[in-house]
């Protein structure tokens, strides 16, 4: 449903995306490892418009989207959650969340109400300022916001970074939920394990290319060793 | 000398002010844009209610309704054509695009209209006033006040009530994000610009009615804005009103001392208050 075809990108002469070419099947979440500067955050700004592309270097659905600003890409159904998390500072939770379906309003299984029975301590804290939560609890929002475009693809950049293991875990036990509610899912890792857990397939970048691709199952820890540090264990 | 009457028009005075301020702050407060040329703004739409009035013989209230959608609209093409362009990291450009825009402005009024000093004939309401204890207030101040309170408490509203005062504060905080969420933020400068006309037609149908008014006068406006803006800490809308009305007091204040210092007592009042409290009286939790 949602592919990129030798995506380059540039930060002005500087080339981060080298024929990157991935794709996204209806209800599978694939994860994206790699180590800092490989280029994993410029790929997800790439795919949600933060960074405009050639028009045919992204198909999303059988279209051409690469060269649509992110409020369009958003409006198709492609949400992501940025790394860092980026709450708006000046909003409460609930107005955070409610930012979430600005530019995208469709029924379907996200609203305030499941956001909160997935995450419930954000409906405690919904009147407060989101700077006021723990990194937890703003990752939640952070999710939970994107979730309320009710996504067809949801892009998670490095939502354990900065996390302690056990909120980790807390975070990914929802996951099996968003998965069931019909979003395909693309998640940006440097923990491997984390992301192997979730994912039915991996794409490992180096650098700004793909050095390695295959189901979550079948790669060796060797193989991915190799293609994360461009080294032989 | 009354001094309680002497201070209750300076507090009315201050509705005035403020009135030319809130679509400065609203303007601010979203998008870090310094409008230079906001005072020539109002004069622009004064104009505007003037010739609606002298032409089609409207009702000056009237003629500001129907001056409010074609100022909205103006502005709205203003911000999403020009000023859009001009706003990035640097905050020169936007200041020197909208003091250029200043002079286009009042050399334009001054071909069309001449440097004549004109005021929007109000009719009997000019000179009506209400009994108020020991006091008597003009109607037009009243209403003005009245008017600056109305347009805070709406536009406070919006602001933190509705998806589109979310959308502005989501902007101001990250433009980007905001951008990730379907918000496309020049449209969303141009709305707010659109808004601030809105309050600047008002402001204008106060300001035509109540003193003459020429095409040069804008850049006086814009200052007593500012200072009302800046004293009562930038991004608050009551603030903004408290400003108007300390510089409203000051000034009425200064002038019944001594005619000639109205307009210096304004400044200095500003002076002390930026003195006392460098942020203003209401600043902003963040920024
Ligand atoms: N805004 C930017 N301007 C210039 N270079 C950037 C910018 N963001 C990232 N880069 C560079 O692009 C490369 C890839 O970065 P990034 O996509 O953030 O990697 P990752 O998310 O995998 O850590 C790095 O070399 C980084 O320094
Ligand atoms: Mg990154």
């Amino acid at each position: 449903m949602l592919e990129t075809v030798g995506l380059t990108a540039f930060y002005g002469d500087f080339q981060a995306l080298f024929g990157v070419d991935l794709s996204l099947r209806v209800g599978e979440t694939v994860a994206i490892i790699g180590a800092n500067g490989a280029g994993k955050s410029t790929l997800m700004r790439s795919i949600s418009g933060v960074i405009a592309n050639g028009r045919a270097a992204i198909r999303f659905e059988g279209e051409a989207i690469g060269d649509l600003p992110a409020a369009k890409v958003v409006a198709r159904g492609i949400a992501m959650v940025p790394e860092g998390r980026r709450l708006f500072a000046s909003l409460s939770v609930e107005e955070n969340l409610l930012m979430g379906n600005y530019g995208r309003k469709v029924d379907g299984p996200w609203t305030l109400g499941s956001v909160y029975d997935l995450f419930p301590i954000l409906k405690e804290r919904r009147d407060q300022s989101s700077t006021s939560l723990s990194g937890g609890q703003q990752q939640m929002v952070a999710i939970g916001r994107a979730l309320m475009s009710n996504p067809r693809v949801l892009l998670c950049d490095e939502i354990s970074l900065g996390l302690a293991p056990v909120v980790i875990r807390d975070i990914y036990a929802a996951f099996p939920r968003i998965k069931a509610s019909g979003a395909s899912i693309i998640i940006v890792e440097q923990d491997i394990g984390q992301a192997m857990k979730v994912a039915d397939r991996v794409y490992c970048m180096m650098e700004g290319k793909v050095t390695l691709e295959g189901r979550a199952g079948d790669l060796s820890r060797d193989a991915i060793h190799a293609a994360y540090f461009g080294v032989h264990a | 000398m009354n001094w309680l009457d002497t201070i209750l028009q300076g507090v009315l005075l201050g509705g005035l002010y403020a009135l030319f301020a809130a679509g400065l702050s609203l303007v601010f407060g979203i998008m870090r844009l310094v409008n230079l040329a906001h005072g020539d703004l109002i004069v622009v739409a004064a104009f505007l209610i003037l010739v609606l009035v002298t032409g089609l013989g409207l009702n000056p209230f009237l003629a500001a309704l129907v001056a409010l959608p074609v100022m909205f609209a103006a502005g709205w093409a203003l911000q999403y054509f020009i000023l859009n362009r001009t706003l990035g990291d640097d905050i020169l450009p936007p200041l020197l695009v909208t003091f250029g825009l200043s002079i286009v402005i009042q050399n334009a009024l001054l071909e069309g209209f001449s440097a004549d000093s004109r005021r929007v004939p109000a009719g009997s309401l000019e000179t009506m006033s209400l009994p108020l204890g020991p006091v008597t207030v003009g109607v037009m101040p009243l209403l003005t006040f009245l008017s600056a309170i109305a347009v805070i408490v709406v536009l406070n509203q919006i602001f933190y009530r509705t998806a589109l005062g979310r959308a502005f504060r989501a902007t101001s905080d990250d433009m980007v994000t905001a951008g990730l969420m379907g918000v496309e933020p020049k449209r969303i400068f141009a709305t707010a610009t659109g808004i601030a006309m809105v309050v600047v037609t008002i402001a204008a149908l106060y300001l035509g009615t109540r003193a003459n008014f020429d095409p040069t006068i804008g850049p006086a406006r814009l200052i007593y804005a500012f200072e009302a803006v800046i004293i009562g800490g930038l991004g608050s809308l009551w603030g903004t009103l408290l400003g108007g009305i300390i510089i409203g007091v000051a000034q009425t204040v200064g002038a019944a001392v001594n005619p000639e210092w109205q307009i210096l007592a304004g400044h200095l009042a500003f002076l002390i208050v930026l003195l006392v409290r460098p942020r203003g009286l209401f600043p902003r939790a963040i920024d």
